[in-house]
């Protein structure tokens, strides 16, 4: 039903979320615990930055990418450095695109979920001669498990469907740079409305599946909980 | 008015149609875009009056469809395709069989006549398979120039016109020989019956129309009224 290079485009996008979700996890647990945390005064400006790829046009980071990847951009230079040929037009440059991109998504669900546990919790645990690593991890990390479950979720569908960023800084390389999003917009481009819907049929399932997950546990969650 | 047209000759129509508003009086907005998508935006009634596209391909389809006013098809321009190396001054072909460059920008060979032009370059000097794994594709033609202009590609199969429209100089870059690809044959149709319509499909085929777009580094069509002017076909 499908050509090879459709396939190849699927598994990349498949293996782009994933690896994604994986480092905005990584990058995005210790950060959501800290802005729950935080009593910082200019916390809101850390906030409104992380928050900008919900407003902004995908093309506009792209864009942006595309300069700071380039050998006299920052990111580009770095990659140059230790004998890369820049960033754009590799896998590495989409992970980093599609972190940036997806950061919110991941970050906002886990600093709910961290801000509802209670302190009163934590402090208990402290009395009790809990260290802070060993009361994030045995106390903050399960109570808000819901919230780690929503953020790697939402942080997998959002990357797969991304478009813009790779439309930048892709290059539309198959097998490399060429995901789904690309390879459907080549499809309806080329007036090839058949492999345009197989492809796009699919994504529609497989986008409306992570989301039916999400929205059943919030509900039995919110049913556990008073 | 509104006048659809191919993103890379979006500059070259504006400054005709300076000079077109202040002969004729009929203002023009200009809409471009990729030419397989404005063609789709036609098919769902997109409310242009003329249609300038990169190809003939989608021009043709159009008047099949009879969605065009009749015999309003037309050459407008042949497009150039140049070898730009802006860090390599005086490219020869022989550039892209060197290791000089790590990717070679090119316009989507299915969506673009630029890009299939490049390919069809590529393949006649039997380089199109040994530098599948540099190639990167722009949707377009100026996805393909902003990758160059940006510095992650060194090298680009671009339009001349794009490099002239930046002004890049001749040191620059290498103009392919045109019978190394088919022809980039740019048409034209006009999709409603005005007075504006039909004064700009005359403009862009009279003396002074053309001049302007020979300036901007495409090629003309032999002119269709055997004038014994045969011979402005600029190449």
């Amino acid at each position: 039903m499908f050509a090879d290079g459709d396939l190849m485009a699927l598994w990349l996008t498949l293996k782009l979320a994933f690896i994604s979700t994986l480092i905005l996890l990584v990058l995005g647990t210790p950060l959501a615990w800290w802005l729950a945390r935080s009593r910082w005064r200019f916390k809101f400006l850390l906030e409104a930055m992380i928050a900008l790829p919900l407003v902004l046009p995908p093309t506009v980071l792209g864009f942006y990418l595309l300069l700071a990847l380039g050998p006299d951009g920052p990111l580009g230079a770095l990659s140059t450095l230790f004998g890369g040929s820049g960033l754009a037009f590799s896998f590495s440059g989409l992970v980093i695109g599609s972190v940036f991109y997806s950061l919110p998504f991941v970050v906002q669900p886990l600093q709910n979920a961290f801000a509802s546990v209670h302190p009163a919790t934590l402090d208990a645990a402290a009395t009790l001669r809990a260290g802070p690593l060993d009361r994030f991890f045995t106390i903050a990390l399960p109570l808000a498990r819901h919230g780690l479950l929503s953020a790697a979720v939402l942080g997998f569908a959002h990357t797969l469907g991304e478009f813009g960023v790779v439309l930048m800084i892709g290059g539309n390389i198959p097998g490399q740079t060429q995901v789904v999003s690309i390879a459907i917009y080549e499809h309806v481009e080329a007036l090839d409305y058949g492999a345009a819907h197989g492809l796009s049929a699919l994504l529609l399932g497989l986008s409306f599946i992570l989301l039916l997950g999400i929205y059943a546990l919030n509900r039995r969650f919110k049913l556990v909980s008073p | 008015m509104q006048v659809a047209v191919a993103s890379n000759f979006k500059a070259p129509l504006e400054s005709l149609a300076d000079s077109f508003e202040k002969q004729h009086g009929h203002k023009i907005t200009v809409i471009s875009g990729a030419t397989g998508k404005q063609y789709g935006q036609i098919l769902q009634g997109a409310p242009f009056d003329v249609f300038l596209a990169a190809d003939s391909r989608r021009p043709e389809l159009l008047e099949q469809q009879g969605k065009i006013v009749k015999n309003s098809r037309f050459t407008y321009a042949i497009g150039q395709l140049a070898l730009y190396t802006p860090k390599h001054p005086h490219p020869t072909q022989e550039f892209l069989t060197t290791s000089r460059f790590n990717y070679l920008a090119i316009a989507n060979p299915r969506l673009a006549p630029y890009g299939l032009a490049a390919q069809q370059y590529l393949q006649s000097r039997d380089l199109w398979q040994p530098l599948q794994t540099k190639l990167v594709r722009g949707e377009n033609i100026n996805q393909a120039w902003q990758f160059v202009h940006s510095g992650n590609a060194e090298a680009g199969l671009l339009a001349l016109s794009q490099l002239l429209q930046a002004d890049i100089s001749k040191d620059y870059y290498y103009l392919v020989p045109a019978e190394r690809y088919a022809p980039i044959v740019q048409q034209a149709v006009v999709l409603k019956t005005s007075p504006a319509a039909t004064a700009l499909s005359d403009f862009l085929q009279s003396d002074s129309g053309r001049k302007v777009i020979a300036l901007w580094g495409y090629a003309l069509p032999d002119r269709k009224d055997t004038d014994n002017k045969g011979t402005t076909h600029v190449r």
